[in-house]
């Protein structure tokens, strides 16, 4: 699955894997492909359990990362995707439907990146303009009307900085989601896939339970973002992904997210069967835990969840 | 415990306003003398521009005899994530300012009515929003809803505060939450734009108003000119975000100068809340 594309940490892990692969056609070096496989799978548990901020910022970014389609296809039974906010366009850089999981119906709302050229231009780099927030909002509130849980699925550099995004009121999309996803009466679970880049994520990340894969990103702003205006200089970035403290680790410690989701060792991109069972089985139980409240509760405990967000002293 | 204090506006507390005899206006470049400024609400004679001022100026040109009882002054940032030079930067901006944090809120009157008013500061670390601003915006909205009076909100910001990572962020959900609350109530919340208001608060309480008003030529919007200039390779044209853009594009209600403020306040408030 890494084919040519790696990270620089990644390197010789990937190097061994090449061996393995050369010996695998020759005979009777049994024993030493089962070394060099027991050595790959040392260095991997070692690099891998020993991340710095920038590393995971980097896994996050992956080109070869699981997207939220890929996700959404290995997770769910029959997903029907629709379109539109009814009000200016349809933004490919969300997608959003119904579908199936394990039989229970859900509403399902995703920012989408691009693989290759052509579909990373399709959906803006996974940036959405307003009708795209606007779109996941009228699929949430059709989610309520149905009485089906929502899942989330984060993954963005943020919203789209453009004209057009603004002459529509980018601002104005993202507060009202907020403002409308508080009192859903349906349980909200959100899924950080890769990148929560800022207001552009949160729009679609106000809910009941936020979830973070191990390797995901979370931030008020990108460390690129920071470096320059902090330093003046974006090629800081691994000093600001250090001093922005943006990592699932990080805001579980902070209690801003509810649970990390486990990754494959090596990361998402290496093993997305793995990682869509491993999300799937987090999400499940939570959807599970929460269409069990009561509505009342169920919101009570989302407004308790963003009082309790702030340090500060009085 | 709350703190209770009466704030009045005193020249000498315009902080966020350049020093010396002449002025320079920053959108037509015109020399401006300051006292003549100061007369006219630092608004520049020659091209309306509106300069930015501070909460206490705010407070003594809208509140019924200038006056705030002000909540929570006492309330403090922390520096959650040990980031780099903040406390220091909180520091320097807590002496400068001499406030606490980038926001005041509390009980006031307008035209006889009773209102909770908070104001921001951008003067006070570009007006960014980290817990503090969240928190005291979160307070003074449940403090509308429980004493059912009408929730005003002067902002002014560069958007979330950097330095506060992740609990910044955050401030836009908790303060759109409680004002989710307080629309279910019909309390009234009038939320009133200055320049510039871009970003995190834009994108939370500042365009969640019943009624938005802004005052003239300010810079209103999501992501900043500079960001978008260099995405789509291209000069913006003059005007853009501008508050009179924000109008026509259907963002914003109205569009008042900072001399009719108060009246308009009034005017929407008398009909409103009902009173004569
Ligand atoms: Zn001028």
């Amino acid at each position: 699955m890494n084919g040519g594309i790696y990270l620089d940490f990644e390197k010789p892990v990937i190097e061994l894997e090449k061996k393995i692969e050369e010996l695998k056609k020759l005979s009777g070096v049994e024993d030493e492909i089962e070394r060099l496989q027991q050595q790959a799978e040392r260095l991997k548990r070692k690099i891998f359990s020993n991340l710095t901020r920038w590393q995971r910022v980097q896994l996050a970014r992956h080109p070869k990362r699981p997207y939220a389609l890929d996700i959404i296809n290995l997770i769910t039974e029959d997903f029907i995707e629709l379109h539109g906010d009814r009000r200016f366009g349809d933004d490919p850089a969300i997608v959003a439907g119904l579908a199936k999981i394990d039989k229970h119906s859900i509403a399902i709302v995703a920012q989408q990146k691009g693989r290759d050229t052509k579909e990373k231009i399709k959906r803006n780099f996974g940036m959405p303009h307003p009708e795209g927030y606007r779109k996941a909002l009228r699929i949430m509130k059709m989610a309520e009307k149905f009485n089906i849980p929502v899942l989330s699925i984060v993954d963005t550099p943020g919203a789209y900085p453009g004209v057009g995004a603004e002459e529509r009121g980018q601002f104005e999309a993202i507060a009202y989601n907020l403002f409308e996803c508080t009192l859903l009466k349906v349980p909200i679970v959100v899924v950080i896939l890769g990148e929560g880049g800022s207001g552009g994520a949160l729009a679609i990340a106000h809910g009941d339970k936020i979830l973070m894969l191990e390797n995901a990103i979370y931030s008020v702003i990108s460390p690129e973002g920071c470096a320059s205006i902090l330093w003046r200089d974006a090629s800081k970035n691994k000093d600001a992904a250090e001093a922005l403290k943006l990592t699932a680790q990080d805001l579980l410690k902070f209690e801003v997210i509810d649970e990390i989701i486990p990754e494959p060792i090596g990361g998402a991109h290496t093993d997305y069967q793995k990682t869509a069972e491993n999300i799937k089985s987090v999400v499940m139980k939570n959807f599970r835990e929460l269409t069990a409240l009561p509505v009342d509760e169920l919101i009570q405990k989302r407004i308790e969840k963003y009082r309790k967000m702030g340090v500060y002293k009085e | 415990m709350w703190f209770k204090k009466k704030v009045q506006a005193k020249p000498e507390e315009k902080l966020d306003l350049p020093e010396g005899l002449w002025v320079k206006c920053e959108s037509c470049g015109e020399i401006l003398y300051r006292s003549e400024l100061e007369k006219r609400v630092w608004i520049c004679p020659k091209c309306n521009f509106h300069f930015r001022i501070g909460s206490r100026d705010y407070i003594a040109l809208l509140l019924d005899e200038g006056l705030l009882e002000e909540l929570d002054s006492e309330m403090e940032p922390l520096d959650p994530l040990d980031f780099p030079d903040y406390k220091k930067k909180l520091k320097s901006a807590q002496q400068s300012t001499k406030l606490k944090d980038g926001l005041v809120y509390g009980r006031a009157k307008i035209g006889g009515i009773p209102v909770i008013f908070a104001s921001m500061d951008f003067a006070f670390m570009g007006g960014s929003m980290g817990s503090v601003v969240g928190e005291k915006v979160a307070r003074a909205i449940r403090l509308a809803r429980s004493e059912k009076k009408p929730l005003i909100i002067v902002s002014t910001s560069g958007g979330a505060r950097m330095q506060e990572g992740i609990f910044s962020l955050m401030q836009l959900s908790k303060t759109s939450a409680e004002l989710a609350l307080l629309a279910k109530e019909r309390v009234p919340y009038i939320s009133i734009l200055t320049h510039p208001t871009m970003a995190g608060v834009m994108a939370s309480y500042a365009s969640l108003g019943d009624i938005i008003i802004a005052e003239p030529g300010a810079l209103i919007g999501f992501t900043g000119p500079r960001v978008i200039e260099q995405t789509i390779g291209e000069k913006l044209p003059p005007g853009f975000q501008r508050s009179e853009f924000m109008l026509e594009h259907g963002m914003i209600d109205l569009l008042v100068s900072r001399t009719e403020l108060r009246n308009t306040l009034i005017r929407l408030l008398k009909i409103i809340c009902k009173v004569q």
